[in-house]
């Protein structure tokens, strides 16, 4: 009786302490749950803060007087002609109306510095278009370069200006209070390919190029990996053989994606002789890396189905491929598409082996097949992340909210699909 | 059922057609690689070639120099590429490769030079070095100061340290990390140009190359040696901030940021496009590229290619690429170099 009591009294004591210790644990998770939300939060404000000028052009407006005599050009008809005029006179002679002032061979050049190099060849274009124009006065849109650019979009930070020189600057302000120099939303961003002016360089080309390269990825990966998971699951009997096969791919979803890339290196381009950076070998290779993450998961996927499903279809008389088919791949199906979403928005965000086999490039133009150069997304911020121009800064944290966006996206269809097709037993 | 089984016959097929469908051996697209000193100039080349002409825009690696050498003599075809780019000469022993791998024609075009300054704040006063100064500033281990021919740890901390004339300062230098061609060509040049002042290290270098090597290339690690990023920017405000630091980056750098920062003057020599075109300025060295004439009329626009590249509007003295930084060539090497782009003359392997 004595006992009992001291133990309850005993218990009791110690109850303030467990509690205590209880609520000190959950304070830890409360704190860890804190430090991975900071880091998160540090992480999105950074690239936010730096990428959001990234979604904003700057262009100046002028009323270009297309005259034959400072263009050398009688006939915008005649290729010759075309080749030899000067299309940065009349751009000049627009920006000299604002500042009659500015004389001179240096202050010309000044002055032309101040929009971007596509400047002289979008007049080229319109005139080889519309021949008739010659002579005539249009008010043309053109893109500021880049140096103008930064100066704008961060007018209260004096780094952004030490590239323009101060007689630029007083002229940037003039304008930009005349609305001749204005900002608008960045179309050029989601129109064209990369450029080494980061005005005219668009992500375009890297979100078609990671198009085809998930595509053959998904081509390869998904059908391969399931049937292999099949396989393995259904009708591989258990011997060394099998074990062995199993320990391997558990081995290869831990490889360092780089040794895919030797490997693509190695066999398609030095033995099958494909081209350099194209998207069938990016996606050949990403689809060997991305096999081991879809084998095991549409396992785990095929292993969840309940047996009685099985023994209730066997107990109808379905034949074992019945049996697969007909219940335990629709049933697993969910799992399975989840693992392989999963795995394909990893294969969107690798570099590492798209270097050796020169998906690293400099590539201007939109690719238009499987077999034409290309570059992916995270390549892209990449080599944006390493250009020295300022611009360039702003394009990459904008191309990272790009690529996120189009991970969550994947990643809610993941989550999207495992909600709407996922069973309970 | 039939409608999973429908899915699956098309994705399979799909990817049956993607991996068997041959590689289409034609190329319409210009394939560059080669060093990524090159590659700023290279790139705008190709992005005006692409621009202003009917031809597709060149494609191009950053492989670095001695990487786009051995994808380029790697043979001829046009899984191969075209055209490489180079911060320096290809040496004997890779034109050799190439012609084992029957890439016999090449021409070699020389674009301009490329000087690497050592500058600080204008604000403080303009340093006059030598390269044996440069030396032993920087590099990890030097020949010990008593005079003796053995090698210690670098003792120097101040500029005095190493020669009285030199200011009274502690030594504090910014550079360009290894996977900089800027950082391969300031220890090539100016560190072993220092380094084998000392007979006894030149001597070395007849015996054992690679110890000679690691002596005369390897930069100090205790601290007034930093490594900046290759963010340009940053080392131009860190120079402007503190004036007591000196900055290492390519010519074209200095002269965008002409008005905040001074270069130093390199055995009495002060770095200007005059200079560094003649080689009097001792930290130069000249840009390649080399083209694959196999290939020409293989792959269309080469040629155009060459003569966009070539052209006084592009590398002339007032030309689009000297904006970017590069230094040209004398109008007259200029104008012969272009002669033989155009008329694709190979090298024999004789002027290497």
């Amino acid at each position: 009786m004595t006992d009992q009591r001291s133990q309850a009294e005993l218990v009791r004591q110690s109850l303030k302490r467990r509690y205590r210790k209880e609520r000190r644990f959950r304070l830890y998770g409360i704190v860890a749950i804190f430090i991975a939300l900071a880091s998160l939060f540090i992480l999105f404000a950074d690239i936010i803060g730096k990428g959001h000028t990234g979604f904003v052009k700057t262009t100046i407006t002028l009323d270009v007087t297309l005259d034959s005599e400072t263009m050398y050009l009688d006939d915008p008809t005649d290729k010759d002609q075309i080749a030899m005029a000067d299309f940065v006179a009349p751009i000049i002679a627009a920006l000299q109306d604002h500042f009659p002032n500015a004389e001179g061979r240096a202050a010309k050049r000044e002055l032309g510095r101040l929009v971007g190099s596509y400047a002289a060849s979008d007049i080229r274009d319109l005139l080889e278009a519309n021949p008739d124009l010659l002579n005539t006065t249009q008010t043309m849109e053109f893109l500021a370069h880049d140096t103008v650019s930064v100066y704008v979009k961060h007018a209260d930070d004096p780094s952004y200006s030490i590239r323009l020189s101060e007689q630029q600057q007083a002229w940037v302000d003039e304008l930009l209070e005349k609305g001749v120099v204005d900002t608008s939303f960045n179309d050029v961003l989601f129109s064209r390919g990369d450029s080494r002016e980061p005005g005219n360089a668009g992500i375009l080309g890297a979100i078609v190029g990671s198009l085809f390269t998930m595509l053959v990825t998904l081509a390869i990966s998904f059908p391969v990996g399931i049937a292999a998971a099949i396989y393995l699951e259904e009708f591989a009997p258990q011997n060394r053989l099998t074990d062995f096969i199993e320990v391997n791919i558990n081995n290869l979803a831990a490889v360092p994606s780089i040794i895919f890339g030797l490997l693509g290196l190695a066999v398609f381009i030095g033995l099958f002789g494909m081209p350099r950076s194209v998207p069938v070998v990016g996606g050949l290779v990403l689809a060997l890396m991305t096999l081991p993450t879809i084998i095991i998961s549409s396992r785990a996927a095929i292993k969840s189905v309940p047996p009685s499903i099985r023994e209730a279809a066997e107990g109808i008389g379905a034949s074992k491929m019945q049996v697969v088919l007909h219940h335990v791949v629709p049933l697993a199906m969910p799992g399975m598409l989840t693992g392989s979403i999963i795995g394909m928005a990893q294969a969107l965000g690798e570099t590492a082996p798209l270097l050796l086999i020169g998906m690293v490039a400099f590539i201007v133009d939109v690719p238009d097949g499987f077999f034409s150069s290309a570059t992916v997304l995270p390549v892209q911020i990449y080599l944006w992340a390493s250009s020295s121009e300022q611009g360039f800064v702003e394009l990459a944290s904008a191309g990272i909210m790009v690529l996120l966006a189009f991970m969550i996206s994947m990643n809610a269809l993941a989550i999207w699909l495992r909600k709407r097709l996922e069973r309970r037993w | 059922m039939i409608k999973l089984k429908t899915a699956f016959a098309s994705v399979a097929l799909a990817g049956s057609i993607a991996a068997v469908s041959a590689p289409a051996m034609a190329r319409d697209t210009i394939n560059i690689v080669g060093s990524s000193t090159v590659y700023p100039f290279a790139t705008v080349v190709a992005e005006r070639f692409g621009r202003n002409t009917d031809f597709p825009t060149p494609k191009l690696e950053s492989t670095g120099s001695g990487g786009g050498l051995k994808l380029f003599c790697e043979g001829v075809g046009t899984q191969h590429p075209d055209i490489t780019n180079a911060s320096r000469r290809i040496k004997k022993s890779e034109f050799e490769q190439c012609q084992a791998n029957g890439v016999e024609g090449i021409t070699e075009v020389k674009i301009g030079a490329d000087g690497i300054v050592i500058a600080n704040s204008k604000d403080a006063e303009q340093m006059n070095l030598t390269l044996e100064q440069v030396f032993l500033a920087l590099a990890k281990e030097v020949p010990n100061p008593d005079g003796s021919e053995e090698l210690v740890a670098n003792p120097y901390q101040k500029w005095s340290d190493i020669d009285s004339s030199l200011p009274n300062k502690e030594i504090s230098v910014m550079g360009p990390p290894p996977t900089s061609g800027t950082r391969d060509a300031f220890v090539e040049i100016a560190m072993e140009g220092g380094c084998k002042q000392y007979d006894w290290i030149a001597a070395i270098k007849k015996q054992d190359k690679s110890q000679y090597k690691s002596i005369c290339h390897s930069m100090r690690e205790d601290g007034p040696f930093v490594e900046a990023g290759e963010n340009d920017n940053l080392i131009v405000q860190r120079l402007a901030q503190d004036k007591d630091t000196l900055g290492i980056f390519g010519y074209s750098f200095l002269m965008e940021n002409a008005g905040q920062i001074q270069a130093s003057m390199i055995n009495g020599v002060e770095p200007t496009p005059d200079t560094i075109a003649d080689e009097e300025y001792p930290v130069a060295r000249s840009l390649f590229f080399y083209v694959k004439n196999a290939h020409v009329g293989v792959v269309p626009g080469i040629q155009e290619y060459l003569a966009e590249f070539t052209s006084e509007g592009a590398w002339g003295d007032n030309g689009y690429l000297v904006d970017v930084g590069l230094i040209p060539n004398p109008r007259g090497v200029r104008m012969k170099t272009a002669n033989a782009a155009k008329n694709l003359k190979p090298l024999t392997g004789s002027e290497l």
